[in-house]
């Protein structure tokens, strides 16, 4: 029996609660909610909440959904189309590789210029546009956020789906680069799949502080393209890492990212156990700091956005 | 306290939100000070006060019910629905769902303009929590309850308003979800369309499965609700029938509230206040010239001139005329606090209660005080003969005419 509340103000305002209590109708009356279904409880969050995983793999369609709609909307009303999808990560490297190479003659070891830019270039598109679109996605989406209910971290997540899809068109790409110079990748090669998944979940976790601080912190949204904007020279995509201040490049994930993928694409001598294990444990370490901090954060969102 | 059933549709205990708002006081006044303060003190961010959106309440309701929720404007019916379908955390207390709860918080959220119709009837339903197989089934139902069948594959940024919400809300109807949270939602598209919604909404509870209506049109209420919550400044004052409910929530607009006397509690910026508004009457004539006298409090950051609106409603809360004053060039002007008099000759009221509402506008809402003042209109009606009473009852107002010989 459902016994209802009584309004704390007594007196003439004290309703007997029959119409809530009577319900007419048993509830399982065709086409209405089965006595199977599962009871939601809601109550206010605990202090250190961990991400639910369950609930993130019940919205699974919702992430992709929102990945098919970004990529759709890339591409709708431009000219070229698809083409951009090759087209830009093609510009990106030729620019940095006439940069470093052509301009400021900086060694890249002894292969091609740019068969070695290519490598770096695909993780650090991917890294840059997760990051760039990421972060300011839940301030993009504010109707959404403030308006519906699902696990929120799957929206600067989503990013990754149109990043992949130019990560893949790349790598079509690379291997006729690599055709064309005539280089035989080594064993290595089995490893691609490894840094590659390093890379989005670098990028993901970072992407996860990022815009979980961008729903309080609107200042985010310049720091973000303005940090990318210094990494990108000041990470060695179309240069060999120099011999001074190498510490500083050596501190930077993507540098380990960056020599392990040439390793395995491009046969350059293989980076030292230390920064292959750093490589692994880094990125997801940071995935999981960005995960739990989003999740502290996201049961606020809809108030503070 | 509440025992909660396992039979409950949803049942709600000692439910609270808390809301840390800026300070009106601290409120830096010109942009110049915003960035002195900001210079000197960097890190340092404006005090906030708290904010009661809900304040303990709790309530059970079962399955096969349209519970109807009313209140005034920041009640905290909105904050409830946010609770109930998740979107926003409660800062104490405890709600159990029987089910899934599927939200019609607003129309079309969601919709991306660059999308054709079909592409984001499959990303709002699965934003919704419909799975892809749902949809999938449901489609055709819900483009023909839309009557948008031809466009679908036009981008929604070419729709007509009216395509564009009648789409909406096709998806949003065919949710499967066991409880169903609407906010006013109703007041959008043409009779005949909302009359399907009702008609929509009516199925859904009497297949068994409960819907949540947030509305500030009476009528929605009373034709669609089989129960009804009554909630004032976040607490829950009644709960019960809807008729109840409704007589309630009418009477409450005959005092002015302590919310709204309070000039803080009120919506709107603040940077000018109502100091006080009376009728200069209790009760006139029908044909009567109503004045209504007002005082308007100028804070010195007020920087530009502002409108007065005056709505006068009716019993039920039907605005009969509104009276804006910048139809007639008349302004607040900044650094000037006003006595003012609103005189209103036509139309001819029709016996009754009124309440009044008052509203300053600049760029941005500055005071809103709702039910400020009520006046009679008495059964003296300007007309030379007296007749039957079905001659005066129809209409919402009394008209100034003549008949002649022409």
């Amino acid at each position: 029996m459902v016994e209802p509340s009584v309004p704390r103000h007594a007196g003439s305002a004290v309703s007997d609660g029959a119409v809530l209590r009577s319900s007419p109708r048993a509830p399982h009356v065709g086409g209405g909610p089965s006595g199977g279904h599962r009871r939601v409880v809601i109550t206010p969050p605990r202090r250190f909440p961990l991400p639910h995983i369950g609930r993130l793999w019940e919205a699974r369609e919702v992430f992709l959904r929102f990945a098919a709609r970004d990529i759709t909307l890339r591409y709708r009303q431009t000219a070229l189309g698809v083409i951009w999808v090759v087209l830009q990560p093609l510009l990106g490297a030729l620019v940095l590789t006439f940069v470093f190479h052509g301009v400021a003659k900086l060694p890249t070891s002894s292969v091609p210029a740019f068969a070695f830019t290519f490598p770096a270039m695909l993780a650090w598109n991917a890294f840059s546009t997760v990051s760039t679109s990421g972060s300011s996605s839940l301030v993009r989406n504010r109707d959404l956020v403030s308006k519906v209910y699902f696990p929120r971290m799957l929206v600067p997540l989503s990013t990754c789906g149109s990043a992949s899809l130019d990560m893949l068109v790349s790598l079509v790409f690379m291997a006729g680069i690599m055709a064309y110079y005539g280089i035989v990748p080594n064993v290595s090669l089995i490893l691609l799949p490894v840094w590659i998944l390093v890379t989005f979940m670098f990028a993901s976790g970072i992407t996860l502080i990022a815009s979980a601080l961008m729903v309080n912190y609107r200042d985010i949204q310049y720091i973000v393209p303005f940090a990318l904007g210094i990494l990108v020279f000041a990470s060695p995509i179309a240069y060999a890492v120099p011999t001074h201040y190498r510490i500083f490049y050596l501190v930077n994930p993507l540098t380990w990212i960056f020599e392990e993928l040439r390793w395995s694409l491009i046969g350059t001598p293989a980076p030292s156990t230390l920064l292959v294990a750093l490589s692994l444990v880094v990125p997801l370490a940071v995935f999981l700091i960005g995960a739990m901090l989003f999740e502290q954060f996201e049961r606020g969102f809809a108030d503070y956005i | 306290m509440v025992i909660v059933s396992s039979d409950a549709a949803v049942s709600v205990s000692r439910l609270s939100k808390t809301y840390r708002i800026l300070d009106v006081d601290q409120r830096p006044v010109t942009t110049a000070e915003a960035v002195l303060r900001r210079v000197r003190h960097p890190l340092r961010r404006p005090a906030r006060v708290r904010l009661k959106a809900l304040d303990d309440v709790s309530f059970a309701v079962s399955w096969g019910q349209i519970v109807g929720i009313v209140g005034r404007n920041g009640a905290g019916k909105s904050t409830l629905l946010k609770i109930l379908t998740r979107i926003t955390a409660p800062t104490a207390g405890r709600v159990e769902l029987g089910g899934r709860v599927g939200s019609l918080l607003e129309v079309g959220t969601g919709f991306h303009p660059e999308l054709t119709g079909r592409e984001n009837v499959y990303l709002n339903g699965t934003l919704l929590g419909m799975r892809k197989k749902e949809i999938d089934r449901r489609f055709d139902e819900m483009v023909e309850f839309a009557g948008v069948a031809k466009f679908l594959d036009t981008q929604v940024k070419r729709f007509s308003t009216g395509m564009y919400i009648r789409l909406a809300f096709g998806v949003a109807a065919h949710l499967e979800s066991e409880i169903l949270a609407v906010d006013e939602v109703l007041a959008v598209g043409d009779a005949e369309f909302q009359a399907k919604c009702q008609r929509k909404m009516r199925e859904v509870a009497q297949s068994g499965r409960l819907v949540f209506l947030v509305s500030h049109q009476i009528q929605t209420v009373t034709s669609l609700a089989t129960c009804a919550l009554y909630l004032e400044r976040g607490r829950l004052q009644y709960e019960g029938g809807v008729a109840e409910v409704l007589d309630v929530y009418k009477r409450s607009f005959e005092v002015p509230t302590q919310e709204s006397l309070e000039a803080a509690m009120r919506p709107g910026v603040g940077t000018a206040r109502f100091g006080q508004v009376t009728p200069d009457k209790n009760a006139y004539d029908a044909a009567e010239e109503k004045v209504i006298s007002f005082s308007v409090n100028v804070s010195p950051g007020l920087t530009e001139r502002l409108c007065v609106i005056c709505v006068i409603n009716d019993e039920n809360r039907m605005p009969v005329v509104l009276c804006d004053s910048r139809l007639i060039d008349f302004w607040i002007k900044p650094s000037e606090s006003v006595k003012a008099v609103m005189s209103l000759r036509t139309p001819w009221l029709k016996p009754g209660t009124y309440s009044v509402d008052m509203v300053l506008r600049g760029a941005d809402l500055v005071d809103e005080w709702s039910a400020c003042c009520s006046f009679q209109v008495l059964s003296v009606l300007p007309y030379p003969v007296a007749t039957s009473r079905w001659a005066t009852s129809v209409g919402v107002a009394l008209a100034d005419f003549t008949y002649e010989r022409g």
